[in-house]
Order: structure tokens, then sequence, then C-alpha cells
């Protein structure tokens, strides 16, 4: 085992080892999800805390499914109508909870660097389920994973990333693990939504989405958020989903086995078009399985181990 | 009161001297300044042998935070944190709480600092009521009462027309208008610079173009007007490129440094600690290079702190939301002499000039000399004392510094004030 | 093989005799009535199971259905290490329930790995009746667990180590003991 960190804050620090690490725990872990009883002691005693400054129904549940097929007691707090309303900082909720004594504390919020500040003051592991746009780690993990179990490998793929990079911390984990795996990855986007100096994160930048895609093996299409039309990021989003939308005009001339991914929820019509939404190109189904599969192999490293 | 101080090395940039001296005072003045002096017998003497003898450092830009914010500096405090950094002077911003925009808080500071300011205190005073950025304070007023130049700083007056009238009223009294360049829009959202770093962080920046765009502005704003410009805290190498050009086209314009945008990058954010957070933002190596070269050759003409105390819970917690700024009284100097002199950046009497001669001149204010009949404001160095940063030990009430565990060689010995010492 | 080896105890035909036997007392306990199953647990565990299934095909004419199970996640030790055992895959691709499950594995010892492997195939059904075949057996139980077919009995002292070395895995058949 190449792991053997206390946290999971995100993907730029981590080696490909330890990237190999989580995906093969997880291929391992997913046919727990098969079984009539969905469950294994692995995790019996330990006790996971999501702590979710953003609202998340998805990426929450999913930490919680996982956190209880391994057996763990998982405790939801969510900072609406709780003590963080009241005022109370980040810090002081944080050693509130770590004096109930939890293993591994979730934390998604949207300060970037807020989990990193939280591993320094928490004795317990700790998992960034996302910060600010900075990173979101396991939406990264099990991305990759989704792409290795389709195509069978990682390194030499080509992967376009279509969307409002400057805002997207699942881009920039995106970016991080697939470039240690070897996969060269290009964005794409109005300029307005590409972050300065972008090419030096290790990418291609390209601001015509069919030259973007045509040769790409995997397609990731990226959640437009309407507040962009506010902040004079683009003119409307009419116009942004005729321009950056995936129709399947414009799938027809890409390769016949490339992927699409996103990482949800979906604006139908903006993003992707309801037909490739739906279409057998589509693994976003396949995207929330291995979510729950990689959580349940991260908090399988955490929570286990009095490593690093 | 007579005191001797033996045997410096007296660099006085305004005299153009540097060499070994004795400095007589007396009755809180200069006496005379020469070797071998002989006061009268009984003359208090400090032997100040192997160490340096200057005029006493003025910091243009200090957040005094009284009245309104006592809980992080008080002008008792922030005097005591001047006068231990080595300054005998500060000047005061106008962002108290009630602001600095009338007489009455004007008058407030000067009887403060009159009973509990152990360096002098010159309050600066707001351009706009409230730092609102609608209309003028009454700054006939507040000079008559003290002031010795006018800045919204914290904020920038983003109304061009209002921001040209303030120039043009402030122009009778003298006195400069400082301004703190960043346009709001520009700069809207952004908790550090950006750049490459703020990419990979994911932290929403702000572009060197909110400096720039403003220094512009308010470069030609000064040039139809005639006032005196001061530009605060400048930072970026694009800024410096516009002072630079606006000097040499002979507009009345002048420019400070801090010493955090001399010697931190933006890399630091990456700890995400928000005692590196401050507006404006650190920058990129290249921007610091132009900063020190501009310093050097004197197209920036002083270092000033820009010291803004904060409480702990301002500053612990989510980079985004920190407040913006930096304690800096009792740092810069040592810092400055280990970071620029010992490594032969900056000569002695130059760093001298930039802390205590150009200050003076700039606002007017006496000091700034050591010839006969100047007031005994005296800073005292020991090139050889070595030095770690401890926020514990500040005698600041706030801690909030990037600098903690830095260690260095070189820093204040000994500070007076009207002859009198004030530290240690 | 290695410097420590300190003596064998099979070689290539011993082992299989082993199996053939194994595969003989399996079959003659089930009487041609039972539907039997095998489970071998990983990694060698497996690699005997298939073997003692390619024999009762030979011996009944129908092959048993073979399936592989790890057990990491049901280890009573984990926590205590430094870092988390690898996480192998189970594969079980058949149905457990009302049926005879023979679990193989190569060396008995403590009994906690069998202990872990009866857990988890509870979890994954409730078998009829779980019996357990290994190839040494070299005692030093801590759990009260026993075995129904055994290769070969070996007592040990707590300082060996026995190796099991499989033509699949390390290129040749044979079963040393190791001192640390």
């Amino acid at each position: 085992m190449a792991w053997k960190r206390k946290d999971l804050l995100g993907m730029q620090e981590l080696e490909a080892a330890e990237i190999t690490d989580v995906l093969d725990t997880a291929a391992s872990m997913k046919e727990i999800a098969t079984r009539e009883i969905k469950k294994v002691p692995t995790l019996r005693g330990k006790t996971v805390v999501n702590l979710f400054y953003e609202s998340s129904t998805r990426t929450r549940t999913s930490f919680e499914i996982a956190g209880k097929w391994l057996s763990a007691d998982v405790i939801n707090f969510s900072a609406s109508g709780s003590s963080a309303e009241k005022g109370e900082s980040l810090l002081d909720t944080a050693r509130n909870i770590e004096a109930m004594s939890p293993d591994v504390v979730v934390v998604r919020h949207k300060a970037s660097g807020a989990p990193a500040l939280l591993a320094r003051h928490l004795r317990c592991g700790v998992v960034n389920a996302g910060d600010g746009a900075h990173e979101h780690p396991t939406q990264a993990l099990l991305d990759l994973l989704t792409i290795r179990e389709k195509k069978g490998h990682l390194e030499g793929l080509n992967v376009t990333i279509v969307g409002d990079v400057t805002h997207s911390r699942v881009a920039r984990s995106d970016i991080f693990g697939m470039r240690k795996m070897g996969i060269t990855v290009t964005v794409a986007g109005p300029p307005t939504l590409i972050p300065a100096q972008c090419q030096e994160l290790g990418v291609k930048v390209s601001h015509r989405l069919e030259e973007a895609i045509a040769h790409a093996d995997v397609i990731m299409m990226l959640r437009l958020q309407h507040e962009r039309m506010e902040g004079g990021f683009i003119p409307s989003i009419r116009e942004y989903s005729r321009v950056w939308g995936l129709s399947l005009a414009k799938l027809e001339r890409c390769r016949p086995d490339v992927l699409i991914m996103h990482p949800g929820p979906v604006n139908r019509g903006v993003e992707l078009a309801p037909e490739v939404a739906d279409s057998p190109y589509s693994v976003i189904l396949d995207q929330v399985t291995n979510g729950v599969a990689v959580r349940m192999a991260v908090l399988y490293l955490l929570a286990g181990s009095k490593g690093a | 009161m007579s005191l001797l101080i033996r045997n410096g090395r007296v660099v006085d940039p305004a005299a153009g001297s540097d060499a070994v001296q004795d400095v007589w005072i007396a009755e809180g003045r200069i006496h005379k300044v020469g070797k071998a002096l002989r006061p009268p017998a009984g003359t208090e003497t400090v032997d100040a042998s192997g160490k340096v003898v200057c005029p006493g450092f003025i910091d243009i830009h200090t957040h005094l935070r009284e009245p309104g914010f006592e809980y992080t500096e008080t002008i008792a405090s922030g005097t005591r944190a001047a006068a231990a950094g080595g300054f005998t002077a500060v000047a005061c911003m106008a962002n108290t709480f009630p602001a600095n925009d009338n007489r009455a808080v004007t008058d407030y500071i000067l009887a403060r600092a009159r009973v509990e300011g152990v360096v002098r205190v010159y309050p600066i005073g707001a351009v706009t009521r409230n730092l609102e950025g609608k209309q003028l304070a009454e700054m006939a007023e507040q000079a008559e009462a003290g002031c010795v130049a006018f800045s919204d700083d914290g904020k920038c007056v983003m109304n061009a027309a209002l921001y040209r009238r303030a120039m043009e009223y402030a122009l009778p009294f003298g006195v400069p208008v400082i301004s703190h360049a960043e346009d709001c829009h520009l700069g809207h959202g952004g908790a550090m610079n950006e750049g490459f770093v703020s990419t990979e962080l994911g932290l929403s920046g702000q572009p060197a173009a909110a400096e720039e765009v403003m220094v512009a502005r308010d470069i030609i704003l000064a040039e139809l007007t005639g006032a005196h410009l001061h530009i605060a805290h400048i930072s970026t190498s694009g800024a410096v490129r516009l002072l630079r050009d606006a000097k040499a086209r002979g507009v009345r314009v002048t420019a400070e440094v801090t010493p955090h945008h001399l010697l931190l990058t933006d890399e630091l954010v990456r700890s995400y600690d928000p005692n590196c957070k401050m507006a404006p933002p650190l920058r990129t190596k290249r921007d610091v290079e132009a900063c020190l070269e501009a310093l050097v050759d004197g197209t920036i003409d002083c270092v000033a702190t820009d010291h803004a105390p904060h409480a702990l819970s301002e500053k612990e917690g989510e980079f985004a939301e920190a407040a913006n700024g930096v304690v800096g009284l009792e740092t810069a100097v040592p810092l400055l002499l280990d970071r620029l002199v010992r490594p032969g950046v900056v000569d002695l009497p130059t760093l001298v000039s930039r802390l205590s001669t150009a200050p003076a001149r700039l606002l007017n204010l006496p000091g700034g000399s050591l010839a006969a009949g100047a007031s005994a404001d005296i800073t005292i160095l020991d090139l050889e004392q070595p030095w770690t940063v401890d926020p514990a030990a500040f005698r600041s009430r706030s801690r909030n510094t990037p600098f903690t565990g830095f260690t260095g060689t070189g820093a204040p010995w000994m500070t007076l004030v009207g002859g009198v010492k004030v530290t240690p | 093989m290695s410097s420590r080896e300190k003596a064998q105890v099979l070689d290539e035909t011993g082992l299989d005799r082993a199996l053939t036997r194994i595969a003989h007392e399996i079959v003659e306990q089930a009487g041609g009535g039972e539907d039997i199953v095998l489970v071998g647990i990983k990694t060698r565990g497996v690699t005997l199971a298939e073997r003692i299934a390619a024999k009762i095909t030979a011996i009944e004419s129908t092959k048993p259905s073979v399936g592989a199970l790890d057990i990491t996640l049901y280890r009573d030790d984990l926590g205590l290490k430094a870092e988390q055992p690898v996480v192998r895959s189970t594969e079980i691709n058949f149905p457990i329930k009302g049926r005879t499950v023979v679990l193989v594995d190569d060396v008995l010892f403590t009994g906690r790995t069998i202990r872990a492997a009866m857990d988890a195939l509870m979890d994954l059904g409730r078998p009829r009746i779980i019996r357990l075949a290994v190839l040494v057996d070299r005692g030093h139980r801590e759990l009260p667990i026993r075995p129904d077919y055994i290769g070969k009995n070996l007592p040990t002292s707590r300082r060996e180590t026995v190796a099991v070395l499989l033509r699949e895995h390390d290129g040749v058949d044979r079963v040393v003991i190791q001192e640390e």
C-alpha cells in the first residue's frame, strides 16, 4: 500500500501510486453494492462526521452510504440551522466536533483552504468533499475509476474538460489527477471562464468546442451556474448552450467510442442536450455508482490505519 | 535636559554625512553634531560605539485603530509598537470608527496621543465623509486641526469627478492626497493576487490591473489639478512603470512601499494562512523585483508599514473570509536591515533616507534630520543584534504578521523622541 | 529457494497426492447428494480450490463451482496495523444459500482468517453447511476452529513460517518451513 496519509485534501499532492491504491481498493469494494446484505464490518465502531457547509444531497448521501456499508456510524452536520448560522466559526465548530472523538471528518465548504485548515487543527482524518473552487478529490477519483473501467487503462488518453473551469473544483482536481496518471488534458470554454495562466497547469486551452472535442476519448462537461451571467462572464444561458452545449449533432463528429461524463447535477439543455445525457455514450450513472465505491475506499484507507 | 550620544556612526542623509561622531542633545533638540564633543559635566551619556545613529524614522502609513477598534490596537499600544520598531513618529489613517472625517475626531486623536502616545502622532484626515466616496469631508477644518494629509485609505474613491474636486479642494492646505489605488470592481472578491497561484488554489484573485488602473487615473487627476498625489502601498511592476513615467514628466507624485511587498510573494498564500492576506495582496516575484529596484533608485520615495492590526478572530479561519492587513511596526526595520542592507541590496544611508528623510519631506513634518535645532527624534540601530520574529512578544495588541519565525541580524536599539528615551 | 529455508515438507508429487486425497474425501462425504461449491481464500487458497475442483470433475464428471473470497474487510486486526492491508475483490458469482460450501486455504494457523472467512460467507448468503479444507495445518490455534480435510499435519514452532509455493504463482509446487 502506498497510502499513508491522515487526510485526503486534494489530488495535487497525491502520487500516481497512491491514486492507483485508491482506484484498486474501490474496484475491489464495488462488489459490496451487488450483495443482498450490503454491509461489511470493516469500520465497525468508527465514527464518520459529514460536515457540509454547502448544501449537497448527492455527495453527502454518497459518503453516508459508503460509511454505512462499511458499518461505520455516520453523523450528518449541515450548516444551516446550526451553530454556524449563529456565528460559530469554522474552527470552533470543528473543535466541538472533535471533542466527540470522530475518526474521520468529511467536509464541504465554500472557502478554498477550509479542509486544510481543519486538517491542521484536528487529530482525526479529514476528507475534502469540495472546498470553494479549489479541489474535490473524491470526484476526480471516481472519474478516473470510471474512465479506467470503460477504457481499460488511463495513460495516453485524451480528456477534454468543457465549461466554467474558473469556478470549478472538479476541473482542478480532474486536471491534477489526470495528469499524474498520464492523461493529456484539454480545457475548453469562453476565455472569461478559463482562469489566468491556465496552460501553466499543463493543459491545452481551447476556445472552440468542436476542435477541442474532435479527438477526445472522454468529454467531461462542467455544470454552468446561472449566476455567471451576473458577473459578466457570459451574455446569456441561451448563447452559452448554443455555443458550448453538447448536442447529438456535435457528438457525431467525435470518436465513436467517446465517453460523456458530468459531475452532476446536469443542467439538461444547457451543458448537455437531454438526448446526449441519456445516450449510450454517457457514463454519468456509472460515475455515481463508482462514487460510492471510491468513498468506501477512501474511508477505509483513512479511518482504519493509525498511519501518517 | 542634556544627553550625549557618543561615538556612534551618525548617518544623516539630509546633511549628506555618514561618519563616527557625537550627538549632543539639549532641551529636547539637537544642539550639535561633531567629533569629540564636550558637553557640561554630569550630562547623561549613551555609549553608541558600534551602533548607527539616525534621524528618527517616520512611518507615514499606520492604522492606530483608535477611536472604535481598540480591541485590536490603541494609540497607547500602537505608539509603543512604533517606538519598539525604531519609529519616532507615525501618521495614522482615517478609517477609525467614527472615521476621522471631521475635526472632532482629529482633536480626539491628538488629545489621546498627547496623554497616551510615546511617539509623535500625525493624523491623516478622510477625503470623503465616512470614507463612503460620495461627499467631501471637511478638509479645511481638519487641516486646521492638524491633519497632515488626506486619504480614504482602506478604500478607493471610485468617482473620478469627486476625487478631482477633492484634490483641488485640498490644494491650499499644502498637504498631499494619499491614494489607496484599487478599482473596487476589478478587484471585487479577489482575496489574493490573480495569477498562476490563484488559479491553482481556486481562490478568486485581484489582477494587478485593479491597482494600475487607479494609479493611472490618479496620476492624470494629479496632473489636471496640480495636487500632490502620494500613492500608498504600491505593489505592481506596472504601477511602478506608471510612477516612473509620471515623475519623468514632472507630475507631483510620490509613492511608498511596504516591507512585505518588498520581501514576500503570492507563493506564500499556498499555506492559506490569513496572516498573508492584505490589500494590495502579495504579488509575484517580478513585481517584488520592480518595487525593490524603484526603492533603490528613488522612484519609490519611502517605506511605510501599513501597520494594520486585527484581532485573532478576524485572521483565523477561512482565507477568503479573513480581514485584510498585517501589522508591521515592529518587524519593518529589522527585516529591511537584514534582507536589504546586509546583502548590499540597499546601502544604509539610502535606507535611512527612505525611512526618515523622505517621509518627513513628503508630509512636510519636522524631523528627518539631525541638523542643529531639529527636534531630537533619534533612532539608534544595532546592526549586529540577532532577532527572531515572535508575535507573542509584540508591544502591539495584535499578532497578525506573515513573518512569524523569521530570523535575522540588525535591529533598532534605542529610540528617542524629543531627546527622551522611549525604548528600551 | 530462500536462504532461510529449513526443510521441505511436500514436494510436487506429495502436494498433488494430498489434493487428490482431499478431493476424494470431499466427494465421499458429499455422498453424491450434496451440492458442493468451493470457495478459496485469496490468494493461494483460490488456486488450490481450482485444482481440487478439477480433480473432483475427474472423479464425478461434474465440475463444482469455484469462488474467490477476499477476507481483508473482515479482519480483526484492522486499525492495529500501520497501514491498511490491500483489499482485493471477492468473486463469488453463484448463490451460496442452502448449499455446502467448502472453504479452501493453504495454511491453517491461528484460525482468525477462517473466522473472518465465515463471517464474510454469512454476509453473502446462508450456506447449509460450511466445511474447511486446508493443505497444511501447522497448529497454534487461537480460536476454536478445526479443519474437515487436511493435506498434511505439520507441527511447527511459532518462530517458523510455512510457505506454500504453487506453480501458478511461484513457478514450483512445494511446501517448505522457513526460520524467521
